[in-house]
Order: structure tokens, then C-alpha cells, then sequence
């Protein structure tokens, strides 16, 4: 039995005024990686892997973009609430887990 | 935004000896000053400012790529460098592979857009094998504008 998609959409936060750059996208796919779902994020017809940086800067998401977070796996619930937190809140992780910088 | 319109096509180098970060992103900054990019008196203020940004975080992507960068007020337009090391540099990637091609970018602090566009440019044209590869590959400077150009033609999958 497969789990079922979990998804939200989300708007890039212009609390940074260049978007899901470098250092958000790395930062967004540490939190994917925490998560054992598979992460699917969609933009128009274009649809990348949450998981790899390369992907996610393929999106190009300026400020006002408007993403759709897709997870399936035991733990979706919980990783569309978290990355869906951290794109909304301008690339701002509230987990109190976060991983320091390595 | 295609290659052609931010990568110097006299800053292109192959068969990089440097093999620490330093070393390569000094290397790929003097290929912007000695193309005319960047004014000679602005070099050292630009490494430290792409050194600084690569301690809050690595700017590898992943598959061996890693994008350097920094705003500075002394451009006035996106200038891009381009390098290929056949040794590969370690650059504390996600994905703990070593970087082979570089593409390092220096933008004008007002046009925050430019910059999402050439990474959009870049890693969706990379995404492509067979691009990716023939890139790492390259063994001299204009093979690697001869892709670069061909990948802005669509000749790649992407």
C-alpha cells in the first residue's frame, strides 16, 4: 500500500529579495534530507527533485513565486509543514533541531 | 538568461592546477581582471568578499559543480568566469564530492533578479549528462565556449 501524496502550495517569501538562491536552496535540501519522504516541489510545468540544490535552482523562484511541496512517505505530513514553514518565513528554520553549519 | 550573456569568453580556463578553494577562486577572479572585467584595484576586496560567502555555507551544488559568487558595487553588469579541474578541488559540497567545474559570478549589487536567473541558467543546463560531462571534460578554453554556446541553442536536452 503506497502512502498518499501530501501537498502544499507556498509563496516565496520576499523577505529576501533574491529568491530561492544558493544558500536557501542548500539550506531547504538539509531540511528535505531529514525527512525519509520522497520531496517533489513543482513550479508550472517544471517538477525537481527537493532534494538535490541543482534541482531546486532550476525553479528560479523569485519573491511571489508560487511553489507546490509534494512529499509521500511516513513522514510527508511533517516535511510539507516544515519546508512549507521555512519558504514562507523567508528561508528562516525554526526547527529547533537544525543541524549547524558543517 | 543564456551563457553567452554573463560568461567571459577570455575567462575560461582548463586543466586548473590550483586545488584548494583559495587558490581556484584567485584564479578565476584574476581571469575576470585580466579579460578587462574587473578593475585591478578592486581584485583582492573581491576574493575576500567570494571567501567570505563560502563560510557561510559551501556554493557546491552537487554532481561536482560549484558557483563562487559575490556582489560588488565596482561591476555594473554580471560578469562570469568558467573553470574545469581535472583533479577536482575540495569545496565541502552536500554531497561530498569534489568540484570540477566552476562557474564563479560577480554581480552588480542593484539587479538581485540577473543573479537568480544565470543559477536558474546554470544548473538547469547541467542537469543535462551529457553537458555536465563533456564540460568536465573540456581540455581547452574554447571547447568549453563551443558548449557553452550550444547549450544556449538548445542543442542539449534540459
Amino acid at each position: 500500500m503506497t502512502s498518499p501524496v501530501v501537498q502544499r502550495v507556498v509563496v516565496v517569501s520576499d523577505k529576501d529579495p533574491l529568491g530561492l538562491h544558493i544558500r536557501p536552496a542548500e539550506q531547504f535540501v538539509r531540511l528535505a534530507m531529514k525527512f525519509t519522504s520522497e520531496i517533489e516541489v513543482v513550479r508550472e510545468s517544471l517538477r525537481v527533485d527537493g532534494k538535490s540544490i541543482m534541482h531546486m535552482l532550476t525553479l528560479g523562484a523569485e519573491p511571489g513565486a508560487e511553489l507546490r511541496l509534494e512529499a509521500q512517505g511516513d513522514d510527508a505530513e511533517q516535511a510539507v509543514a516544515a519546508l512549507a514553514r521555512f519558504i514562507e518565513n523567508g528561508f528562516v528554520n525554526d526547527q529547533t533541531e537544525c543541524p549547524s553549519n558543517g | 538568461m543564456k551563457f553567452v550573456d554573463f560568461i567571459n569568453r577570455s575567462a575560461i580556463r582548463t586543466n586548473m592546477e590550483a586545488d584548494s578553494k583559495e587558490d581556484v577562486i584567485r584564479a578565476m577572479t584574476s581571469s575576470l581582471m585580466e579579460a578587462g572585467k574587473i578593475a585591478e584595484d578592486q581584485y583582492e576586496g573581491i576574493v575576500e568578499a567570494i571567501l567570505k560567502r563560502e563560510e557561510l555555507g559551501s556554493t557546491g551544488i552537487g554532481r561536482g559543480v560549484a558557483v563562487p559568487h559575490t556582489k560588488h558595487p565596482s561591476v555594473h553588469e554580471l560578469v562570469g568566469a568558467v573553470a574545469v579541474s581535472d583533479e577536482g578541488v575540495d569545496f565541502d559540497s552536500l554531497d561530498g564530492e569534489k568540484v570540477h567545474l566552476l562557474f564563479l559570478l560577480i554581480s552588480p549589487p542593484d539587479r538581485p533578479g540577473d543573479h537568480l536567473r544565470a543559477l536558474e541558467n546554470i544548473s538547469r543546463q547541467l542537469r543535462d549528462d551529457t553537458f555536465c560531462r563533456f564540460l568536465k571534460q573540456s581540455k581547452e578554453p574554447p571547447d568549453v565556449w563551443t558548449l557553452l554556446e550550444e547549450a544556449d541553442n538548445n542543442q542539449f536536452g534540459a
